[in-house]
């Protein structure tokens, strides 16, 4: 087994047992999992003088990882300190973080924004970083909301984001004639006219019990409001409520124009079928880009169609991703130096220059590299009056995952039945925000 | 440390030989004093050989089965996120699984339906793949490694190839159905509700069949050939024989089976973990549990509810097997 101190020379002779151990561990069990994985994450530090930060990174995937890599690679020379990098599996990491922040956490780790941030600020396993926060520009008040705890404290640096929209295939567009629709009957008719033309209108699917999600916030938040969104999120509504059915029934209208056999399917494989031009649009995140390969040039989207007048398309479903201190950083100082660095438009360009298919939070990144996606992406969200992270983001996980992910899949099986299934989640709600303030 | 080892033997002894004794009384006295005169020959190099080799599995069950299962418990009647301490909330979470969390009794049910399925069509069926193959026909031993080929592999691989093979739009069999063309109306076997759960039943009984055909063929070898030809010359027909003399001389391997069939239902968790996460009709108690311990939901106190319901069931199909089987065997 590799101990902290042999793990830099071990991974840097032999690639292939670190992942070795890697697939071991994850197969060990998840108790061990965190020690285990922090013992053999890749190391990126040089050692010798200086100040040390360790990072834990959970952007494991080759490309996001290079970027987090080149940003820590320029604080490291800018600022003369040492970065130790623990890079864990992404979903283990988000598997294991309960036990990961009470155990032995790395001083600055990665996160995400909102509810799912506070959460762990409101337990005591952050740190505050409100100081760090007064010297940051370049941070709209909507990003800077997202970054703050329920106390009014900011514990999250904010890296990127990545909005969601309805997606569409330009040249099957243009071929057909296709307008944007921007009211939810020009949607409609719009899906209408695809199932007329032979295509498939909706690219949907929900076998990993998310992407769902998605299309319920945005029907919520153009029907209710942003407001009743988020208040809904964290627990206040009631789900019976007639607002929140009423969620289900325009949803149901959509249906008929899904994809068949949507909660069999990936959404990888949903994104390809748009890529294939057999359906004609899809709502989800932005990074769809990464099914299209060399077609993503010709990948746009708009953003999702107004139900309310009231409400009009006001506000943006995009998840940030970002970085947070725990409660235990052994050198908050140097921590906070390297938090300070993450928060600037150069850490993000860095990173962006990796990965093309994000968005920069910070107002001053270089936006001349951006692709027409990034462009329109980055002009979706500048217009967008309010910012929500995602159903599992904006709500406390156990609510989400063990109560929500089921029910959604259930409405998509059995449309008819929203009054049972509304009391349903009402009554699992109310347990179990009843056991925790 | 000599005058206390001399002691320990002699107290150790007595039991020991009055179980010997009492096990073969008809075999006469002198087997019980050879016992007590070996016994007293330990040396006491072997007997810290014995204390580290029967204390260490002692203490590796006390510490990582006994205290565990009676930390559940304990947990299922508390309510824990997994940060600070825990609450006590007496039987709450229980009332809460019973009367207030959908998945629960799908998964119940699952699980007894998988208990079914393996118990009286894959366990059968292996038990018919190894007779005939027990009979020397030709290429049986290619049908034995194919036939066993799958228990090679994990239920987790397994839920992969079942993707492959059962894809609505291009798995192999709706493409051989020819239902995935133009106007067709292919079988949604994942994604639908109600079709899923056999699939993955299919799939996992195709695994268990193999193993169960192994044991089996162990167990025809090791039936002495010699009952068949007396169970022959009396006149009874294959039939008669294999049910009446093979079968119930192999008890030992129809415990054995019994049990792993048990086991193998009741802890089925990779292969519907790897197909959908076990969430739309393949909901089974393993998957509840690790969806609510592991991971960010962190209900560990309900989780632990769950886990003991679980518990419950396998100890009571366990016991109540072991006890009809060693019942007949007084008999």
């Amino acid at each position: 087994m590799a101990t902290p101190g042999s793990h830099d020379r071990t991974t840097l002779s032999s690639p292939t047992r670190r992942s070795v151990l890697r697939a071991a561990a994850i197969g060990a069990g998840a108790v061990t999992l965190p020690s285990v994985l922090a013992a053999c994450g890749s190391g990126s530090g040089a050692g010798g003088g200086g100040k040390t930060v360790t990072f834990g990174s959970n952007w494991s995937d080759p490309v996001p990882k290079q970027g987090v890599a080149k940003a820590v690679a320029d604080f490291q020379k800018s600022q003369g300190y040492t970065v130790k990098t623990n890079t864990v599996d992404h979903n283990s990491f988000q598997q294991n973080i309960n036990r990961y922040l009470q155990g032995n956490p790395d001083d600055v780790f990665g996160w995400f924004a909102g509810y799912r941030m506070q959460y762990f600020a409101q337990k005591g396993l952050l740190s505050d970083i409100s100081d760090v926060w007064g010297n940051f520009t370049g941070f709209s008040d909507a990003i800077k909301a997202q970054s703050t705890g329920l106390d009014g404290k900011q514990y999250f640096v904010p890296f990127y984001y990545y909005p969601w929209a309805v997606f569409y295939r330009k040249s099957v567009f243009a071929q057909h004639g296709y307008q944007i629709p921007t009211t939810w009957d020009q949607y409609i008719a719009l899906a209408k006219q695809m199932q007329k033309d032979g295509l498939v209108p909706i690219s949907f699917s929900d076998k990993d019990g998310w992407p769902a999600m998605g299309t319920f916030d945005y029907i919520n938040m153009r029907l209710n409001g942003y407001d009743f969104h988020k208040s809904l999120m964290a627990g206040h509504e009631d789900w019976t409520n007639p607002k929140v059915k009423s969620v289900f029934d325009t949803w149901r209208q959509l249906l008929p124009y899904y994809q068949q056999g949507a909660l069999g399917l990936t959404w990888q494989e949903s994104a390809q079928a748009l890529q294939q031009k057999k359906t004609g649009m899809m709502t989800l995140g932005m990074f769809l880009g990464q099914q299209f390969g060399s077609d993503v040039s010709d990948l746009d989207f708009f953003a999702y169609p107004a139900i309310d007048p009231a409400n009009g398309q006001d506000a943006v479903e995009a998840p940030i991703d970002g970085f947070l201190l725990s409660h235990k950083a052994k050198d908050p100082e140097a921590a906070k130096k390297f938090l300070t660095f993450l928060g600037t438009a150069k850490a993000e360009n860095d990173y962006l220059s990796v990965d093309p298919t994000l968005l920069g939070v910070n107002s001053a990144v270089d936006t001349s590299g951006y692709t027409a996606l990034q462009q329109s992406g980055a002009k979706l969200v500048s217009t967008a009056k309010s910012i929500s992270q995602f159903m599992d983001r904006d709500s406390r996980p156990d609510f989400v995952s063990t109560v929500m992910i089921q029910a959604l899949q259930t409405f998509l099986n059995s449309p008819s039945d929203v009054d049972g299934l509304c009391n349903s989640i009402q009554r699992q709600k109310t347990a179990i925000y009843a056991t925790e303030g | 440390m000599r005058p206390k080892a001399d002691l320990e033997p002699a107290v150790s002894t007595g039991p020991t030989a009055t179980a010997a004794s009492a096990a073969a009384p008809t075999e006469g006295r002198r087997r019980p004093r050879a016992e007590r005169r070996r016994i007293r020959r330990l040396t006491t190099r072997d007997r810290i050989v014995i204390t580290v080799l029967l204390g260490l599995p002692l203490l590796l069950t006390l510490v990582l089965v006994w205290a565990t299962t009676l930390a559940s418990i304990g947990l299922s009647f508390t309510n824990w996120d997994g940060i600070g301490s825990a609450k006590f909330i007496g039987v709450d979470n229980y009332k809460e699984l019973f009367t207030n969390y959908p998945p629960f009794a799908t998964a119940i049910w699952h699980n007894l339906l998988w208990l079914g399925f393996l118990a009286l069509v894959a366990t059968p069926l292996g038990l018919l793949f190894a007779v005939l193959l027990d009979r020397k026909i030709r290429f049986s031993r290619f049908y034995q490694s194919a036939i066993y080929l799958p228990v090679v592999l994990s239920l987790a691989v397994i839920g992969f190839i079942s993707q492959l093979l059962f894809a609505r739009d291009d798995g192999i069999v709706n493409t051989v159905l020819g239902t995935t063309g133009q106007g067709g109306h292919p079988v949604d076997w994942i994604g639908d509700p109600h079709i899923n759960i056999w699939v993955v039943l299919v799939m996992a009984g195709w695994r268990h069949a193999g193993y169960v055909m192994v044991l089996y063929l162990a167990g025809l070898k090791g039936v002495d050939p010699s009952l068949k030809e007396a169970a022959a010359i009396d006149g009874a027909n294959a039939r008669q024989t294999f049910f009446r003399v093979v079968f119930p001389v192999m008890r030992p391997v129809n415990i054995i089976v019994g049990v792993i069939t048990v086991i193998e239902a009741l802890r089925a968790f990779d292969i519907v973990y790897a197909i959908n996460g076990g969430t739309n009709g393949l909901e089974l108690l393993s998957v509840l549990i690790t969806d609510n311990i592991i991971g960010e939901a962190s209900r560990i106190g309900f989780g632990s509810a769950i886990a003991v319901v679980l518990l419950l069931i396998s100890v009571g199909c366990i016991v109540a097997y072991c006890m009809t089987e060693l019942r007949e065997e007084k008999k």
